[in-house]
């Protein structure tokens, strides 16, 4: 990347930026925007020389001239996402297009304990509880695509859930992309769970079919007091086009848990990080993904877990199928504190390479300062084993069709995990129709 | 329908098949015992098309064609089976999925038209009732945390399923209690017919008990060394295999 186009790139942020900083809002708001500001207009677009950058090169999203927008490029009808809505009316549904919260197309949850607004709704209504949450989840960590959501983020998802609730309907977050112009997207969830507190929230990412490249810079605040339960589906099915930068940072207090499952399915750029801190005593985390790639695309997942506390658990599980010349990134960042005795933690990076020119680079970097801790970490580049591939032989069906049922039984299993039958239903269809060597 | 001749085959350059002869008519059940590592497995795999093992000297013909000149799947496809010692299992699979793949290679091969999913699962139940496993696994991963017993049922569902010509039972009673052994002979039993060949390999008699076959080889150092009758399979039991070494020792 030259200096110039980084430079101007920049420069149509910038503006956005001082656009924004035009429009009224609370004096809490502007000061985290005008530190984001400060920030964006300070740091750099990484290159692959920084290290969680190394095999992720950005230079096609940073020349790609994207223009941050304040509204939806266009409108969209309920017919237009019916592939997407969840119609079980047990679940909440919040619908964004482009980014911006679209009141019509979405079914606002009512049960006690729970509040769920979009963010422009809650900042609008001066929330107390996001105003002390928004921004928090993100001390010291910020990189620029951090900062430039700070500075430009104007809607996306509140969910708060008071002490002691346990919600029963699931919260499908639908985001829309229409791809009808070249924008960018700056999309602020915040995520905050009380004291043993419990709910269930699906964050999907789907695009309108065909149209223009976008870029979608996500980032997610998550805060789970003591015994909170968070179990949280992701799911990135972008256009083919599109560059999808997620981060989502987790802060977990004693005895909480986090329960995510990732799903990479379309883009041609996703990154999607998970920074999780746990920071009291008999916290868990279980973070499994499924990411799959083909064409030149690429997907990569950072995931990071800090045990800053004594007996907390961590388990990272990532499986990804790679075709043609695509390329796929794993890592797994374990910090075990001095004091953080008693830790379990295991990582596991299983993938399956359908071409010879797909390429996955996968690291672990695990950092331990305790000596009474149990962690382990692996990587598999995946051939389908010879006595499985006899075994269908045997019964009278092809190598090469072994090889995709294999295939499809290798992705499947990750979204035989998944719990929420509407979800699981759908990830399912998608690694039917891509994979199984039979149709019906 | 299947004629073996001088049959010879070594794996990783040892010879453990030595000139294996066998005849098994449509109908037939034909036990083959023998000390362990006398190559019964061997023979078993050498017939399914494995191929890890080379195949030196011989021939075999099953219904007339040259069963050696075969991949394995077609040899499947023409009516070959054989049942696992130690079936694989297989992660994220399902056994309706798996055996209706299967089954609809084997008919399309025979000009058959292909069973859609829902008529499957019709046949697939009706075959589970057949051989006594719960349909419940029907979507179960194949035989990812199947006991023994389950496994070697589900290698007997197979069968029902893919309704071969010549089913291959390898040391279907291997690791099986009384009542799981049981179970998987009666299975066999409900799919012997007059077209159907069985050739059951087994170290005990005890199987051949509940599977009562017409014909007994016995296999030592890679040849069959002695054929009989069910009571050969009897007098084993009592003697032991010694009684065959010793017999072979003073010939």
């Amino acid at each position: 990347m030259t200096e110039t186009a980084a430079a101007s790139e920049k420069q149509s942020y910038l503006a956005a930026i001082e656009q924004l900083k035009s429009e009224e809002s609370p004096d809490w708001l502007r000061a985290l925007r005008d530190a984001g500001a400060a920030k964006f207009a300070q740091l750099n677009f990484p290159t692959r020389k920084d290290e969680d950058w190394r095999f992720t090169n950005v230079a096609p999203l940073v020349r790609s001239n994207f223009e941050a927008i304040s509204a939806p490029t266009a409108d969209v009808d309920a017919a237009a996402v019916k592939e997407f809505s969840i119609t079980d009316a047990s679940w909440g549904e919040l619908v964004f297009v482009d980014g911006f919260f679209s009141p019509e197309l979405s079914r606002i949850p009512e049960q006690a304990g729970l509040t769920v607004q979009s963010l422009r709704t809650a900042i609008a209504n001066g929330d107390a509880s996001l105003q002390q949450h928004l921004g928090k989840g993100l001390n010291g960590s910020a990189t620029i695509f951090g900062a430039m959501n700070a500075a430009l983020a104007q809607d996306g998802a509140f969910i708060h859930v008071e002490k002691n609730a346990a919600i029963e309907s699931s919260i499908h977050l639908l985001y829309v992309s229409t791809g009808s112009a070249a924008v960018a997207t700056n999309v602020r969830n915040v995520i905050a769970l009380g004291v043993h507190a419990e709910v269930t929230v699906v964050e999907d990412y789907v695009a309108l079919n065909g149209g223009q490249p976008y870029f979608n810079n996500v980032v997610t605040e998550v805060f789970l007091a003591e015994g909170a339960q968070l179990r949280r589906v992701k799911i990135a099915d972008e256009n083919a086009d599109a560059f999808h930068l997620a981060t989502m940072r987790v802060h977990q207090d004693r005895s909480s848990g986090f329960h995510s499952q990732s799903f990479l399915l379309n883009g041609k750029i996703v990154r999607n990080q998970l920074d999780i801190v746990l920071d009291g005593e008999g916290a868990e985390c279980n973070c499994t993904g499924l990411y799959l790639t083909d064409g030149d695309k690429l997907a990569d997942n950072l995931v990071s877990v800090d045990h800053a506390k004594p007996n907390c658990q961590s388990w990272l599980g990532y499986k990804g199928v790679l075709d043609d010349a695509s390329r796929a990134v794993f890592s797994g960042q374990v910090m075990v504190r001095r004091d953080s005795q008693q830790t379990n933690s295991d990582q596991l990076n299983q993938n399956l390479l359908l071409s010879d020119k797909a390429t996955i680079d996968t690291k672990p970097l695990l950092e331990i300062f305790a000596d009474d801790v149990k962690c382990t970490h692996g990587a598999t580049i995946g051939q389908h084993p010879k006595e499985i591939i006899f075994y269908f032989r045997s019964r009278g069906m092809s190598e090469a069709m072994a090889r995709g049922m294999l295939t499809y039984g290798f992705a499947d299993e990750r979204v035989s995990e998944v719990t929420l039958k509407p979800v699981r239903d759908r990830l399912e269809k998608h690694v039917f129709k891509r994979y199984s060597p039979i149709q019906d | 329908m299947l004629e073996i001749q001088n049959l010879h085959a070594s794996v990783e350059g040892n010879d453990i098949l030595q000139g294996i002869n066998l005849t098994v008519n449509p109908g037939e059940v034909h036990a083959i015992m023998g000390p362990n590592g006398s190559g019964k497995s061997t023979l078993a795999q050498v017939l399914s098309g494995n191929d890890a093992y080379e195949v030196t000297e011989g021939s075999a013909t099953f219904l007339g064609v040259d069963l050696l000149e075969l991949p394995a799947e077609e040899r499947a496809r023409l009516g070959m089976f054989m049942a696992f010692q130690y079936p694989v299992e297989i992660p994220g699979i399902s056994n309706a999925y798996f055996l209706q793949a299967a089954l609809n290679e084997i008919r399309k091969s025979h000009d058959l038209e292909e069973l859609d999913s829902l008529e499957f699962r019709g046949l697939l139940q009706e075959k589970m009732d057949l051989v006594a496993i719960d349909r419940a696994f029907a979507d179960r991963p194949v035989n990812q945390g199947f006991s023994g017993g389950e496994k070697k049922r589900n290698e007997v569902l197979q069968l029902a399923v893919l309704e071969p010509r010549l089913a291959i039972l390898d040391e279907s009673d291997s690791g099986l209690d009384i009542d799981a052994l049981r179970i998987v002979a009666d299975g066999v039993n409900k799919m012997r017919n007059k077209e159907r060949g069985f050739i059951v390999v087994t170290h005990y008699q005890r199987l051949l008990n509940h599977i009562v076959p017409d014909v007994v080889h016995v296999l030592y150092k890679g040849r069959i060394v002695k054929t009989g009758g069910k009571e050969l399979a009897l007098e084993l039991e009592k003697k032991g295999y010694d009684w065959v070494k010793e017999e072979l020792a003073t010939a």
